[in-house]
């Protein structure tokens, strides 16, 4: 019996099974969390086509886009790194890891940007001097803040867990190919990358065809 | 392992046999408790916060109910009279009703009784506690610079535009808890999936089990969605996003919807552990198999699943379409069929059993009735047009105290007397407990049977003032809320006598059938000895056509040995010496026949 596996646990199928079952019914739980935001968004953008076009043309579609870009190539390397972590290639491992940090500092950042732009551009919808009509077009903004923000503080706590990996891996605290530290960490990486995928559309491609 | 009959070395005195100590004996300090992992320590230190919460929304009852005792406004004023009931509703539901027996119960027992160590995320469920204490921290000062007049559902625009308390604040500690409850549903599915012990099949689950493990699917897939309601609010009063501002377009009605996409799941989240711990205590003290097993199974996985499709039966009055309206109503409708299908199945369970009328007894059967006016008077206000009639009234306020209090909390008070000897090896006063059981029925009645008439009669919900006719009926329904207050209290002294002067329980005290009820009490701290095995069905009670024992007790029975009863007498004789024996022992001699004795034991 491995050292890594907790007492109250037979062995280490048990442990793993019961990790990984976790972390899909937390991200099913996440799903609903952001759900009632799409909820509201649906029925907002049904009520009221015309002012979501016309705001969602505000939105910088550059930025988006090439958030997109990162943020699926870090989902790409942390692919690969579950699969280097499964065979115990450290140092791949470890490589793949960095790039995936580094591409999700990357998308706060340019995020970083994206926001600072809008704030000059007054586009905060509690703001006195909002510059879009029809007063719907606020909503559509509340719902941009807030589904972006609340994705950010994600892929913040993202990178946090990835840190934190990391430097456990280079400090071997943990066996690498029996845990399933980096696949159950991916799991959620994923689920981070794949609400982007649907806010993307929503927030920055509505009202440009 | 040893062969030895252990039971003449079990003696609690005698340190040297090797046992673990008690999951009690762990550690005293207050150190030791704060930090603990073990899921019985925990629920201790539910137990206790979660008492804390009931007795403060219970001291916002006690000033609501003097309030009313007259029909002018004296003690408090409208204001404060909101806040007072606002108080109440957050913090009966969220800090008490909601995590009351799934951490509390659920926490202690669901371990125990599918044969595990302890449940499956130990260090996410200590987190959870204290994501509970800091949320009801939170709540609780909220309250205390100056309260939140909007009632419990914090509806859109008076928690927004036109709010004049301390929402934010309320909402966070709310949703701080939320998160609590999604460790918890978390943690009990997936130690049910994967911590079943040798044997313990999915339908040889008690239904405790299943019925915790359904209201953790509802947990977690309404719980979310309260977050995420509570995080618009949030947004829309510290950042101006209006998300439901009427001035931009947006709709309150959306947070309504949203709102009860949560909250209506949330009532069952409210009632189905009751199930589940009023189906332990009836089967047990009536010695019967639970009538129909497989379908309480499916009534409580329907209950779950149908209960996230009727919200709208709340919105009658808002202006929903009149065909959502109907199609609400005929979903409400079905899903009191699975409610109607659990209580025909007790009554059946009852039918031919051997009923004793221990306290826990009492407790449950209360629970059956009381469930049952609750939900039949669902059914009233599920119908549009008594609903318009009553909507809002005191009779919506009846409807959900006789399910809410009469049946989850009798409920609670079922399961806490149970399976007090297990959880603290000590006996409580049966006459006393008795007497507080009938008292808490009784002053149920009185308090809000009354309720009904006043609703019925026009009273509307949340003034704190009303007309002099109705003040007859009020004044019945504060004294009968002076008894219940008594009923509550007498509880707690007695509890408390027992954890010093209690006799000592044995095992099994009941006579029960279930695995937490093999192992010591109190448990071990890693509640077995060796890993169990479960080889017979679940609810291996008295056969059906046995004489009468005496009382909850099979064994008199046993020695009487009555001529042709002997192939039963030496079946539950079998049965009931495995339950005397250290049972881990006689356990696993049993499954040393069937399998290595391999994993984890024996450390
Ligand atoms: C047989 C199943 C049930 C049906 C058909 C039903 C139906 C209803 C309806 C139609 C209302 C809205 C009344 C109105 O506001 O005009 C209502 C309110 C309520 N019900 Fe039920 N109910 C059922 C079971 C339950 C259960 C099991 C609970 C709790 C454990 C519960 C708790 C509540 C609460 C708290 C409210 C009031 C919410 C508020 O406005 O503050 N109900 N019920
Ligand atoms: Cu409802």
């Amino acid at each position: 019996m491995s050292s890594t596996v907790a007492g109250h646990f037979h062995d280490h199928r048990q442990q793993s099974r019961a990790n990984t079952l976790g972390l899909w019914i937390f991200l099913a739980t996440e799903v609903l969390f952001f759900g009632a935001l799409f909820a509201a968004y649906l029925i907002y953008r049904v009520l009221y086509p015309q002012a979501f076009e016309t705001a969602a043309r505000e939105t910088e579609i550059a930025i988006g886009t090439l958030n997109t870009a990162l943020l699926l190539t870090s989902s790409a390397s942390v692919a690969m790194a579950v699969k280097t972590a499964r065979l115990g290639q450290r140092r791949a491992t470890m490589v793949l890891l960095g790039v995936t940090l580094a591409l999700g500092l990357g998308f706060l950042a340019a995020k970083g940007f994206e926001y600072h732009s809008d704030l000059t551009k007054h586009l905060w919808p509690g703001s006195a001097d909002f510059p879009l009509d029809p007063p719907q077009t606020r909503i559509f903004w509340a719902l941009y803040w807030i589904m972006t923000g609340i994705h950010a503080v994600h892929v913040t706590a993202g990178l946090g867990l990835w840190a934190v990996i990391l430097t456990m891996i280079a400090r071997r605290s943990f066996p690498l190919e029996s845990s399933d530290k980096v696949e159950i960490a991916g799991l959620y990486w994923h689920l981070v990358d794949l609400v982007w995928i649907f806010l993307w559309p929503i927030l920055y491609l509505v009202g440009r065809s | 392992m040893s062969d030895i009959p252990l039971r003449d070395v079990r003696l609690e005195t005698d340190p040297h046999v090797g046992f673990e100590t008690s999951y009690l004996g762990e550690g005293f300090s207050l150190w030791s408790w704060l930090t603990t992992t073990d899921h019985k320590r925990i629920a201790i230190l539910y137990l206790i916060s979660t008492t804390i919460f009931f007795f403060l929304g219970g001291a916002a009852a006690v000033l609501i109910r003097l309030e009313l005792f007259t029909p002018q406004g004296d003690l408090l004023t409208a204001e404060a009279y909101n806040r007072t009931f606002t108080l109440h509703g957050v913090i009966m539901v969220w800090f008490f009703l909601v995590p009351v027996i799934p951490t509390v119960l659920g926490n202690f027992l669901l371990p125990l009784m599918i044969g595990a160590k302890d449940v499956a995320f130990p260090r996410l469920n200590l987190f959870s506690w204290y994501l509970n204490i800091i949320g009801g921290g939170l709540a609780v000062a909220a309250m205390l610079a100056g309260g939140v007049d909007t009632g419990w559902t914090f509806y859109t625009p008076y928690s927004t535009i036109y709010s004049n308390g301390h929402v934010s604040l309320t909402a966070i500690g709310v949703f701080v808890a939320g998160f609590s409850t999604i460790a918890t549903g978390i943690n009990m599915i997936v130690t049910v999936h994967t911590l079943r012990t040798n044997g313990m099949r999915w339908f040889r689950l008690p239904l405790f089990v299943w019925a915790i493990y359904a209201t953790s699917l509802i947990m977690l897939l309404s719980t979310p969605v309260l977050a995420m309601v509570l995080v618009l609010i949030i947004a829309e009063r510290l950042f101006g996003l209006g998300v439901f501002n009427p001035d931009l377009g947006g709709d309150p009605i959306l947070f309504q919807h949203l709102f009860w996409f949560y909250s209506h799941p949330a009532v069952y989240i409210m009632i189905l552990p009751g199930m589940g711990v009023v189906t332990e205590v009836i089967t047990c003290f009536a010695r019967r198999r639970v009538f129909g097993y497989q379908f309480m199974v499916y009534a409580l996985l329907g209950i779950a699943v149908i209960g996230f499709f009727v919200w709208g039966h709340h919105m009658f009055t808002s202006g929903q379409s009149m065909y959502a309206s109907l199609a609400f109503s005929m979903l409400s409708f079905l899903v009191a069929v699975p409610s109607a299908i659990k209580v025909f199945n007790w009554t059946a369970t009852l039918y031919r059993g051997q009923i004793t009328w221990e306290a826990s007894m009492i407790y449950a059967l209360g629970f059956v009735g009381l469930f049952t006016m609750g939900g039949l008077t669902g059914l009233f206000l599920a119908s549009v047009p008594v609903d318009i009639h009553v909507h809002d009234t005191y009779f919506v306020v009846a409807h959900f105290h006789y399910i809410m209090v009469g049946g989850m909390v009798s409920a609670f008070f079922a399961g806490l007397h149970f399976w007090w000897p297990k959880i603290t090896g000590r006996l409580y006063p049966e006459f006393v407990a008795q007497i507080a059981a009938g008292m808490m029925f009784a002053g149920f009645n009185l308090t809000f049977f009354p309720q009904f008439i006043l609703g019925n009669l026009g009273m509307p919900r949340r003034y704190y003032a009303y007309p002099p006719e109705f003040q007859v009926w009020h004044v019945l329904s504060s004294a009968g809320a002076v008894i219940l207050a008594f009923a509550y209290l007498l509880p707690m002294a007695y509890l408390l006598w027992s954890l010093i002067w209690g006799k000592r329980a044995g095992d099994n005290p009941w006579d029960a059938s279930g695995l937490e009820w093999q192992t010591r009490s109190p448990p071990p701290k890693h509640n077995f000895v060796e890993a169990p095995f479960v080889s017979e069905d679940v609810y291996d009670y008295h056969p059906e056509n046995a004489p009468r024992g005496s009382g909850a007790d099979d064994r008199r029975y046993d020695d009487r040995d009555i001529a042709g009863e002997k192939a039963d007498a030496a079946e539950s004789g079998r049965r009931h010496r495995a339950a005397e024996t250290p049972p881990a022992t006689a356990q696993a001699r049993r499954a040393s026949k069937t399998r290595e004795p391999s994993d984890g034991e024996g450390r």
